[in-house]
């Protein structure tokens, strides 16, 4: 208790820490949005609420961490490592997409069509398979990559902006924007969008639901291991680190709701500085207790202010 | 019940009592196994019988070893200053103490944790489907992390219950007895809780819900309860295994949400969702299939249990009883109208 | 059984090269079993322990094995991934001993796995001795067939808060303004080390300004950092095994902070110096063993050289510090070979009762257990890094260097 009056006090004590707090919250939020938009898109368009998106964010840290441990392109084409880093985004992008296909040809097509829990159970059976997958070929250390950037300072070296960590911020909101556009302006993002407001109707209408259901989730996957080779670079990743990314994806899309990717990327930074805050004040041995607990939350909030409105109704 | 059914389960009931001495090395594994039949019958009250699938029932396992914990040590000692990290003196229980810690601490485990159900529940159970899983889920998780941080029961490092006092072998003969015990009497109380008026309800919730309200069944109370007593039996049989382990730590032992919580559910998939073999089905080939695997493909274990449940929940979700059903509908207790099961079945 | 043959084979080539001594290849074969964590996560330190005991074995095998009578044995482990799982590294124990038929046990890594292995072993009356539960948790339960060639957690830091009270009366400060920042894994090894410095702390009247434990699935210790910048300790105290380790000396350097002294563990086993170079520097690290230590025996030679083959026997560490976690499981095997010689026999009771009459010198320290079954013949010593090599700084017994004091 005394600790906790203590922290709190430090946050008025020192101001500056309220925005370094925010800060470091914002960063890590950009991430957590990140799967928790794919989440979004999977749920919303083919009703399937995957358990397995934190390990798809790691397995694409994965690859850019192999890429780069490999030392195979930087001998062939001459480039640093930090370059191979940045590079590592778009390969994890690319071979995460892959794999996410791959996913739903052998399983997430056939849950679709199934009562809710069928989907959660197996991309649960997923997660467990993968997470050992990548025990069994990578190790169970935690892993980093190293950009070779400095480290801004500001207020006395209080606050620590590692250009590294913008960077990776950076290139987590380019990702989310190319993803909107798509979704807006392409022909496929038109279809996904149709698909997702009635799949019957799309399917009258002449849309290819089997690919556009094959495409978003491997366009999930995709967003998801560009996500995980962004952490890679700026946190640590770890073959069972996943269910942390899944829990904070489901928050996520739990408090904003599905189709709304404002509100996901809110709520994302939101949950990403809550937990900042929270750990602050609690100590950081409480983070993920603070993100299941705003989840819960969250729920009661709904499901009370559902109940108001159903008795308004009667 | 029928001479034959009679035979069979009294086959059943000796071989149970029969099987310790039949396989005097597989003490533990076959402890183990009652452990899964017992968590997958009561998971199949709420998740089969009454369409509730709670990815929550840890909750109460946990909820079960730790209260039993506190209880068989709170009547001897000072259970703060026993989980204190820098150890200190030596902590010994007598006989009496021992049995009186054992029965005190799993009946309180199992009807604390049945309070813990009616106040979650009442929560809860406004969530429908994959939220009512999800949100149960992050209460066992919740539930974990905060215990995790709680220093009086140990924090992180875990509690040790008392050593039995007498020989190990006993021991062991004693903890299987315990849970078969438990799920012999969970099996029977089902069994007939199926065949009542409450049976029919809870069902009728599962079917429909907005009906089942409309024809008059009060369905809150009704889950509360279902789930109430399906919450006993999982921290009574937590209670049992706190006695098992000796030592137990939370995040990976008692909360162990991504293990048994989520193996009870497969077992439940893989022997029938909603009948009353199907769970005990299930929790056997379950537990051969772990054991197997365990033993075999070493390093690949787990691998082999992921791709487990994807087959059975997306290929095979009837389960084994299911599939028995179809195939020998009149096996199933339909008699009368065994000719019109059988082309229901085939249609 | 293909580390058998692997064993045997080596053994064999070994002694036909000197074949002055019995021939190794030719012996019986002595069953351990030791349920270990291959996966999870104590992964790495868990293979640093198997490889030690590995080494060991190697090594008896080449030395004449273990001498019984007249008859030569030698030593074979069966080993299980536990998963770094308390219940299941019970239930392998179990296994090990009935299914396996294994009468002696090498323990597992770290103090929560020893302790939910302990009971198993202790009811079974199978001697156990392991080289990785070092909390004090273990030796409260009365245990008889239970022994740890290692010292106790709580000695692990202790040293370091001697060594701040020191620093700053030596800066004309009394010792009870010191302020300590502890961040400990939540875990009963970590633990325990927590509650030892936190007593030492007590003891001298020194502020505990941060106490936090870091949650299972550390990536990032920003929070912590942030208030050790705010409140500016005198002290800072990491443990949280490897991954820990990693983390606080990675974030320290990154985050730049300066705090005169910095303590952790687990330096070696994560590698610290390979991995984090500069961000290491000046950071103090506890260990239970160094390779610069007098300390030898007839089987491994001196420390040093124990080091020097132990790298020739093992390529992945030839580029680091052959981490402590690995001399200690070596250590735990030697005091087997030990006992069975002295009782002069295979039966169970009489090696129970040799091994707890220890007293043996060995290239990892002195070897002799208390009642409760923990070593209290070793000390612990205190590691600074200084220009990327690990010297010894505390206790001035065993000091080569001076601590460098303020770190940066």
């Amino acid at each position: 208790m005394d600790q906790i009056m203590s922290n709190l006090g430090l946050l008025f004590e020192f101001p500056i820490v309220n925005l370094k707090i925010i800060l470091d919250g914002v960063m890590i939020g950009s991430l957590f949005a990140l799967a928790a938009y794919g989440l979004a898109l999977v749920w919303g368009v083919m009703n399937v609420k995957n358990l397995a998106q934190g390990d798809f964010v790691i397995a694409g840290g994965y690859v850019s961490w192999f890429l780069v441990k490999t030392e195979w392109l930087q001998s062939l084409l001459g480039v640093s490592d930090n370059f191979v880093i940045l590079l590592g985004v778009l390969v994890a992008f690319v071979v995460m997409g892959a794999i996410g296909w791959v996913c739903y040809k052998l399983i997430i097509t056939k849950v679709i069509e199934r009562d809710l829990f069928t989907s959660l159970l197996a991309t649960f059976g997923l997660a467990i398979m993968m997470a050992q997958i990548m025990n069994l070929l990578f190790g169970s250390d935690t892993q980093s990559l190293k950009l070779e950037y400095d480290t801004l300072y500001f207020a006395d070296g209080l606050i620590d902006l590692p250009i590294a960590k913008l960077i990776g911020v950076c290139m987590a909101a380019g990702l989310a924007l190319a993803v909107v556009l798509f979704m807006k302006t392409s022909r496929m993002g038109q279809a996904i969008r149709a698909t997702a407001q009635d799949s019957r109707a799309a399917r009258v209408l002449g849309i290819d639901t089997e690919k556009v259901y094959a495409f978003t989730f491997s366009l999930n996957a995709a967003i998801c291991g560009a996500a995980g080779a962004i952490i890679v670079m700026v946190w640590v990743i770890q073959p069972f680190y996943g269910i942390t990314y899944s829990v904070r994806a489901f928050v996520i899309v739990t408090a904003a709701g599905l189709g709304n990717l404002p509100g996901v990327i809110a709520a994302g930074l939101g949950i990403g500085a809550a937990e900042q805050y929270g750990s602050h004040i609690f100590g950081i041995g409480y983070q993920q207790a603070i993100a299941v607990l705003l989840l819960l939350i969250i729920l009661i909030y709904k499901l009370l202010r559902q109940r108001r409105l159903r008795q308004v109704l009667q | 019940m029928s001479a034959k059914k009679l035979v069979l389960y009294g086959t059943l009931l000796a071989l149970t009592i029969a099987a310790p001495f039949l396989f005097p090395n597989f003490k533990t594994q076959l402890a183990t196994l009652w452990l899964m039949i017992i968590v997958a019958l009561s998971w199949d009250m709420t998740g089969g019988q009454m369409g509730y699938n709670s990815l929550g029932n840890i909750f109460f396992y946990g909820t079960g070893m730790y209260v039993a914990a506190v209880v068989t040590i709170g009547i001897v000692y000072d259970v703060g200053e026993y989980t204190q990290a820098s150890g200190g003196g030596i902590y010994v229980w007598t006989w009496g103490q021992y049995f009186a810690g054992m029965a005190l601490g799993t009946l309180a485990a199992g009807l604390f944790c049945a309070l813990c159900a009616f106040l979650i529940g009442w929560i809860t159970f406004g969530l429908r489907g994959p939220y009512f899983a999800i949100g149960t889920l992050g209460v066992a998780i919740a539930a974990g992390e905060l215990v995790s941080n709680w220093e009086w029961v140990g924090g992180g490092q875990g509690i040790s219950m008392p050593n039995y006092p007498g020989d190990f072998d006993q021991f062991k003969l004693v903890i299987y007895y315990l849970y078969a015990v438990l799920g012999v009497i969970l099996f029977m109380f089902v069994a007939w809780l199926y065949q009542t008026r409450f049976g029919a309800a809870i069902n009728a919730i599962r079917d429909d819900e907005g009906k089942a309200e409309a024809m008059g069944i009060h369905t809150l109370r009704y889950k509360l309860i279902t789930w109430a007593m399906s919450a006993f039996f999982v921290g009574a049989a937590g209670a049992i295994s706190a006695f098992q382990l000796i030592h137990f730590e939370p995040l990976e032992t008692a909360y162990q949400t991504i293990n048994l919580g989520i193996f009870m559910v497969v077992c439940v998939l893989l022997g029938g969702k909603g009948t009353l073999w199907g769970p005990v089905v299930g929790a056997v080939m379950f537990q051969v299939f772990k054991e197997a695997t365990w033993n075999y493909f070493l390093g690949w274990q787990w691998v082999a249990l992921g791709a487990l449940i994807v087959v059975v929940v997306v290929f095979f979700q009837d389960g084994f009883m299911g599939w028995l059903r179809y195939k020998r509908p009149e096996w199933f207790g339909i008699r009368v109208e065994s000719k019109d099961a059988a082309t229901e079945g085939a249609s | 059984m293909k580390l058998k043959f692997a064993t045997l084979a080596l053994a064999g080539v070994a002694v036909a090269a000197l074949s002055s001594t019995a021939s190794a290849a030719d012996c019986d074969e002595i069953h351990l079993g030791s349920a270990i964590s291959l996966t999870g996560k104590y992964a790495t330190n868990g293979v640093h322990a198997k490889n030690g005991y590995e080494f060991a074995i190697k090594k008896i095998a080449e030395n004449g094995g273990v001498k019984i009578g007249d008859k030569c044995y030698n030593f074979r482990v069966s080993y299980y991934d536990d998963e770094s799982k308390g219940d299941r590294g019970a239930t392998l124990a179990e296994r090990l001993i009935n299914q396996d038929g294994v009468q002696y046990m090498l323990g597992p890594y770290s103090s929560g796995l020893t302790k939910a292995i302990a009971p198993v072993t202790e009811k079974y009356q199978i001697p156990m001795v392991e080289a990785e539960g070092a909390s004090r948790s273990l030796f409260n339960k009365g245990y008889k067939y239970l022994f740890a060639v290692l010292s106790t957690s709580e000695q692990y830091l202790a040293s370091a808060i001697t060594l701040a009270a020191e620093m700053a009366t030596a800066n004309g400060k009394d010792p009870s303004s010191v302020k300590v920042a502890v961040a400990v894994e939540n875990d009963p090894f970590s633990l325990d080390i927590r509650a030892g410095v936190l007593e030492d702390a007590g003891k001298q009247g020194m502020k505990i300004v941060i106490d936090e434990k870091l949650p299972r699935d550390l990536s990032d210790m920003t929070a912590i950092l942030t208030k050790v910048k705010l409140l500016k300790p005198d002290v800072l105290i990491v443990s949280g095994h490897s991954k820990g380790a990693a983390t606080a000396v990675r974030q320290i350097g990154e985050q730049k902070i300066s705090v005169p002294m910095v303590a952790i563990t687990h330096c070696e086993a994560a590698d610290v110096t390979g991995n984090f170079g500069e961000f290491a520097e000046n950071i103090l690290c506890s260990t239970q063993w160094a390779e610069t230590l007098t300390y030898e025996d007839p089987i491994f030679g001196s420390a040093a050289n124990y080091e020097k083959e132990f790298k020739a026997a093992y390529s992945e560490y030839a580029s680091k510090k052959v981490p402590y976690q690995t001399a200690q499981a070596s250590a735990a095997v030697y005091v087997f070979k030990d006992a069975f010689e002295r009782a002069g026999s295979l039966d169970k009771e009489k090696v129970r009762d040799a091994i707890a009459a220890t007293n043996l010198s060995t290239f990892y320290g002195d070897i002799k257990f208390s009642d409760s079954g923990n070593n209290i013949a070793k000390p612990m010593v205190l590691r600074q890094i200084q220009g990327g090599e690990y010297n010894v700084v505390a206790p001035s017994k065993f000091a080569s260097h001076k601590l460098v004091w303020p770190r940066k």
